[in-house]
């Protein structure tokens, strides 16, 4: 169980794809879900959302950025090697139906997260426009397959390497002007879903935003993940990962993701000593 | 027959407070065999023993008892496993001075046998010195039954049933198996290896067990019994931290109870780096609440280092919901119990960071209508003061995961499973329920006797019907 059967690494080896045999979460996952993984019996519980499905075969698939050693641990996991414990599928499936226009917006992995939600409203018959950021075009992910989901594509890249030089909100500001949109979904690095909820609030657009707090169980059970929205405190793992953008208190994610920096630094000195 | 010479209840001998409250090794040391045989001899062998009907799950205690004062140990163990799989647990975590020593006659006018200490050493006596026994399984009966949660009810329910010829499968949300017993209780209270060990004489005696499966979530229970499961037990425990909605609250270093216990045992963090899930250190630590779990928390505070721990408790000393002994064992460890005060807001610095509260002064008023006299707040006695780490340990609310996914079976007001207190039965055919998601937050015997109870019913609908 939780073999990887296909493994890529993408934007220049920062971020690694791992197809993963699970059959039974495979069946049951629904865009937008999460599953979490743990490397070692040693190892901590990381959430991630599937970037996609395949019942057929019986397999998932998840998409990282290698960020600690956690990640970087995966990362060592090749094909034909197993996680120690793969959980799912978790959290509340993307509300999906026919909403008319809509935009999605995503950045770094998050594009990973947003393609299977992409898919399926392109599929209940959205028109769909798609804008995908990067720093750079080489740490682009995804693009093909965003593309073939996709009616209206847009690429931004930091450097201008790509397509247009600046940042999605550019671009989600020009789409807002030019068209009437009936949804935004934005998923990426905390900063980019503020403010694409600050612009789209604006044009008064729902928005739905994808949220990665620290987890430990991903079933309500502990309470680490728990989220201001609109003033209630919310649990990710179960009243998530989706939430209201324009009601997320993004500041405080951003704090409480970095509540145990400097055990991650410790944690990755002594990983990065042990392989040396 | 002679006139008995008095002897004394044995003291258990436990580790030194002031060596203790820094490790996580186990804090009683256990009692040796000669301390076991002279404490059997106290027992009177009553005819007709009151203690057995203060247990949940009816060991028969004078028996295993005599056992050990003739030095029969493996006896011993044979007689608590006729009624319960878990004695090294309830030997450890049992609340016996409610239960079967309350209710001890030698009690009434001395101190009462300690019927816990002797079903710990049968129980130790036997993972460490015995052949490997386990408890002889009746003829397969070729019925399927899929026990949903492996705390301390899923595991009696399976126990009971694979001895009478079931095929039991044992689904469990966590990597490991144990429930409460292994991600709430912490090391020092009840070691991981003697869950470990009771579980895998449940394996020996047949159990199948699918770990990192949460019903609900990675199947639900109708499709169970597509699979061909004949009947379901939910023990899934109620798992829904209560928060108390105070400013401040999701400040970075205020934990529930669950989360701070779960990082510390299950994970692990007390181990970091070597695991690699972190537990943050506090300085200066608050325990918000005063039953079992407050307790377990706090120790485990100080095991970490703190310098100071803080029980904050609305109500007085009287009230505190703890079993005495933690809460003796918690005072001898210098944890400051600071009473009839409640919290009312959380202050933190610009990174997010706890860096103290704001409390207020309590007295008692009239009885409420738990019985207890109800906390009123003294207006104006607000006062602050610093600290770093908090745990909110006031209890848990019913998990909807499950039930959400189970639309066909009947709740009550507040998310529990109703079942009924005779057979455990819910109102879904085919399956049974108890434990903390019918009762609420309470402990691990009486979840144990709810797991026996719905056995037993279990057993007469797979061999008899609903």
């Amino acid at each position: 169980m939780a073999k990887i059967v296909h493994r890529e690494e993408m934007a220049q080896g920062t971020i690694i794809m791992n197809e993963i045999d699970a059959p039974r979460i495979s069946r049951k996952a629904k865009p937008g879900q999460f599953v979490i993984l743990q490397a070692d019996e040693t190892g901590e519980r990381i959430p991630l959302t599937m970037a996609d499905t395949n019942p057929d075969k019986g397999t998932i698939t998840i998409i990282y950025m290698v960020v600690g050693k956690s990640t970087a641990r995966f990362k060592e996991l090749q094909v034909g090697e197993e996680y120690f414990a793969l959980i799912g599928p978790l959290g509340a499936p993307t509300h999906i139906e026919n909403f008319g226009k809509v935009v999605c917006v995503g950045g770094g992995t998050g594009i990973a997260v947003l393609h299977p939600i992409t898919r399926a409203l392109k599929q209940a018959g959205n028109e769909v426009t798609t804008i995908l950021g990067a720093r750079s075009y080489d740490l682009l992910i995804m693009e093909d397959k965003m593309r073939a989901v996709s009616d209206h594509f847009h690429i931004c890249t930091d450097d201008g390497s790509h397509g247009h030089h600046g940042f999605v909100t550019d671009v989600l500001k020009d789409v807002l002007e030019k068209d009437n949109i009936d949804l935004a979904v934005a998923i990426g690095p905390i900063p980019m879903m503020k403010f694409c909820s600050l612009i789209t609030k604006e044009k008064n657009v729902k928005t739905f935003v994808s949220l990665n707090p620290i987890m430990v169980d991903g079933t309500g059970m502990c309470g680490c993940c728990r989220v201001s929205v609109g003033g209630d405190t919310k649990f990710a793992c179960v009243d998530g990962p989706e939430f209201d953008g324009h009601k997320v208190d993004f500041d405080e994610l951003a704090k409480r993701l970095a509540s145990y920096l400097d055990e991650e630094r410790t944690s990755m000195e002594a990983f990065e000593k042990s392989n040396a | 027959m002679a006139k008995k010479e008095k002897i004394n209840r044995v003291t258990m001998p436990e580790q030194d407070p002031d060596v203790r409250r820094r490790n996580f090794e186990e804090v009683p040391l256990g009692l040796t065999e000669e301390m076991a045989m002279t404490e059997a001899k106290r027992c009177l062998q009553c005819k007709i023993p009151s203690c057995v009907n203060g247990c949940p799950v009816s060991v028969p205690i004078p028996e295993f008892i005599k056992c050990i004062s003739e030095g029969d140990f493996s006896g011993a163990i044979n007689k608590l496993w006729e009624r319960n799989a878990l004695p090294a647990v309830c030997g450890r975590v049992c609340p016996q001075e409610e239960q079967c020593e309350g209710l001890c006659i030698v009690g009434k006018k001395d101190k009462p046998v300690a019927i816990g200490y002797l079903e710990r050493f049968a129980a130790d006596y036997e993972r460490k010195n015995g052949v490997g026994d386990v408890p002889p399984v009746a003829e397969k009966t070729g019925k399927k039954v899929a026990v949903i949660g492996s705390g301390p009810s899923g595991l009696t329910v399976a126990g009971d049933l694979l001895l009478k010829g079931h095929d039991v499968t044992i689904f469990e949300a966590f990597h490991k198996t144990g429930g409460v017993l292994v991600y709430g209780i912490p090391e020092f209270r009840l070691p991981k290896e003697i869950v470990a060990s009771e579980v895998a004489t449940l394996e020996k005696m047949g159990a199948k067990i699918e770990s990192n499966t949460v019903v609900g979530a990675s199947v639900t229970i109708d499709e169970l019994f597509e699979e061909g499961y004949d009947a379901a037990y939910i023990g899934v425990g109620a798992g829904l931290p209560r928060f108390m909605n105070l400013p401040g609250e999701n400040l970075i270093g205020i934990y529930s109870a669950n989360e701070y216990l779960t990082r510390t045992n299950l994970m692990k963090g007390y181990r970091f780096p070597e695991y690699d899930t972190p537990i943050a250190k506090g300085k200066n630590v608050v325990v918000l609440g005063a039953g079992n779990v407050a307790m377990d928390s706090a120790r485990t505070a100080m095991r970490l280092g703190a310098d100071s721990v803080k029980v904050v408790y609305r109500r007085s000393r009287e009230e505190m919901p703890a079993r005495e002994e933690e809460l003796h064992h918690a005072l001898d460890e210098k944890i400051e119990f600071v009473l009839l005060t409640n919290p009312t807001q959380f202050f933190g610095d610009e990174n997010g960071r706890l860096t103290g509260m704001e409390c207020l002064k309590m007295e008692l008023g009239e009885p409420d209508a738990s019985g207890r006299r109800r906390p009123v707040p003294i207006e104006g006695s607000e006062f602050r003061f610093d600290c770093d780490l908090v745990v909110v340990s006031v209890g848990s609310n019913a998990n909807p995961l499950l039930t959400n996914a189970t639309p066909d079976m009947a709740l009550n007001r507040w998310g529990n499973i109703v079942a009924d207190p005779v057979s455990g039965k819910t109102t879904k055919k085919g399956v049974w329920a108890g434990g903390d998601i019918v009762t609420g937050a309470a402990t691990v015997i009486l979840a144990m006797g709810a797991g026996r109870t719905a056995a037993n019913s279990m057993h007469d609908y797979l061999t008899i019907g609903w």
